[in-house]
């Protein structure tokens, strides 16, 4: 049980992780810094409750606000830069991030042990929720918390007059700076919303795993975290969900019993979803005709 | 109202555009026209921010726009359409108008959370008066891209006015439009100007230039080669030579969009 608990925070975290690029990807960003503000915020919201000893949800809250200002730092050089040159540009500030951690030593002695990152050692003992005898159904219920409000925020504002400039700055930036769109600060709100919400999933990551490490955080992490929203369309965030529940769910849980074989269909069954589905699994087209699925299930 | 100094472009070794001097009085309707590549789009793209000057000034209402991002000239007044077509073409038409809500009045109009995360009656009922106008308002939750051309040059129209401009630069609107959307476009235009928007109108059509403009800037290699009412534009040596060609003054371009 406490094993499919587990994929089910693991999935959850992992859909935030998608929703923070998936907010980028609408002005037309593709980035692959996530796993940087990722791991941001899984240590600094592990030093907070380990070091500060924090309880957990201020801890979280902080560590978000932390990515959120480092990715808003970010947010104003990447203006100068697009495309593949911004694909570049982040994994750089990804590596900064992640060597960054590889370097960190801040050891202190909590109830005679010595705890905190321990560089190359990774950071172990984060261990908030197993302290307080939280169970993994209540741990499980606080990460889906954060997601279901990140999910609804998303959605909800991807219906309002900011989800529609995000979408015209995405589509065409010299047609939305003449028509009065500040490109500069869409695309740096985009991209302080994104380091937020992955804030949130590091530090919740960091959290029920009990242990990170620089290793967590390098650029597969960073290509998991922008191939969900291709995969599942930038129609909406249910396509997030969705790709997040296919390829973590189906793929890298489903194909285990392949053994070291699996990361080969993993590869082909990703080359083949975007294939046979460019604009994504879950995107406009597939979305009308489920609708009208389940439309008509209901008249019959 | 609009007042170009020396204005000039280079890209690189190319002149795109030579020391351009123009007025443009509050009011009025003015032509900008001249052969392919004679510098007509660089300068809209000048005067709206697109492009940094090489050299001269552009003031709007006295004040300098050198050096102000298309945005902030958008919300000093000056709003545009493109040559070649460039809505959102996956928003839908009543979305478009939303997003090019950006005028002054409503930034200071609107708190900032109904702004960004809601509508107002007042937005609304502004974008289905735009909708009416450009006889679009059937078509509001239809996607951009799946109009008609001659919708999509419409709505870019209509974009262009959600804007509230003081100055409307428009660029070649009547291209690729049959004979009866031109004369459309026409009555468009003077409407516009009736409701107090100045014109400035880059166009290649010279029946639509001849009929709706009362002043004309002509431009050949960046140059500007002449000015004044479309009879004397006409009639003026250099313009024949460089534009409209003898056969074109002998068989009279002023057909007129009557």
């Amino acid at each position: 049980m406490s094993y499919y608990l587990g994929l089910v925070q693991l999935i959850g975290i992992h859909t935030l992780l998608g929703l923070s690029a998936y907010v980028l990807m609408l002005t037309g960003q593709l980035s692959l810094g996530q796993a940087g503000f990722f791991a941001i915020g899984a240590y600094s919201a592990g030093i907070l409750t380990v070091i500060f000893e924090l309880p957990i949800l201020p801890a979280l809250l902080v560590g978000a606000c932390i990515a959120a200002f480092f990715a808003f730092l970010v947010g104003f050089p990447a203006l100068r830069v697009k495309g593949l040159m911004l694909v570049v540009a982040t994994i750089a500030f990804g590596e900064f991030v992640r060597l960054f951690f590889f370097n960190l030593s801040w050891r202190v002695p909590r109830d005679g042990i010595e705890v905190g990152p321990d560089s190359t050692n990774g950071f172990r003992e984060i261990r908030y929720f197993v302290a307080n005898g939280w169970s993994a159904w209540e741990i499980t219920t606080f990460v889906w918390v954060f997601v279901i409000l990140v999910m609804v925020a998303l959605w909800w504002m991807d219906r309002s007059r900011a989800g529609a400039v995000l979408r015209a700055v995405g589509e065409d930036e010299l047609a939305a700076q003449s028509v009065g769109i500040n490109l500069t600060a869409v695309k740096v709100t985009a991209m302080t919303a994104g380091g937020f919400i992955a804030g949130i999933g590091g530090a919740l990551y960091a959290h029920t795993a009990t242990y990170v490490d620089h290793l967590t955080f390098t650029v597969l992490l960073a290509t998991f975290a922008i191939s969900y929203p291709i995969l599942g369309g930038l129609s909406s965030v249910i396509g997030t969900l969705v790709a997040v529940i296919f390829i973590q769910g189906v793929l890298v849980e489903g194909l285990r019993f392949l053994g070291d074989w699996r990361n080969i269909v993993f590869g082909l069954l990703i080359i083949a979803a975007m294939n046979l589905k460019p604009s994504g699994l879950f995107d406009a087209r597939t979305a009308r005709i489920l609708k009208r699925a389940a439309s008509l299930g209901r008249r019959g | 109202m609009l007042e170009l100094q020396g204005l000039t472009k280079h890209f690189g070794g190319v002149k795109a555009l030579n020391e351009l001097d123009l007025t443009v009085e509050e009011g009025g309707i003015i032509g900008l026209i001249g052969p392919n590549g004679s510098g007509k789009s660089t300068a809209i793209n000048l005067i709206c921010g697109v492009y940094g000057e090489t050299a001269g000034t552009v003031h709007f209402r006295g004040v300098l726009m050198n050096g102000k991002p298309p945005h902030q000239r958008l919300r000093a007044g000056i709003a545009r359409t493109f040559q070649n077509i460039r809505l959102f073409p996956e928003l839908t038409v009543w979305q478009n108008l939303w997003v090019a809500q950006n005028s002054p009045q409503d930034i200071s109009r609107q708190r900032f959370l109904p702004r960004w995360f809601g509508t107002t009656r007042q937005a609304r009922k502004e974008i289905a008066d735009l909708l009416e106008l450009a006889d679009l308002a059937h078509k509001g939750d239809e996607l951009a891209s799946n109009l008609a051309f001659g919708e999509q040059r419409r709505l870019e129209f209509a974009r262009a006015a959600a804007a509230r401009p003081l100055l409307l630069l428009l660029d070649e609107p009547a291209a690729g439009m049959s004979r009866q959307e031109i004369d459309d476009l026409g009555q468009r235009i003077r409407r516009l100007r009736d409701s107090g928007v100045t014109i400035l109108l880059v166009e290649h059509m010279m029946e639509l230039v001849m009929g709706v403009t009362e002043q004309i800037a002509v431009l050949n290699f960046g140059h500007r080669i002449a000015f004044g009412t479309p009879g004397e534009v006409q009639s003026d040596r250099a313009v024949q030579e460089a534009y409209l060609g003898t056969d074109a003054t002998e068989s009279g371009p002023a057909g007129g969009s009557a």
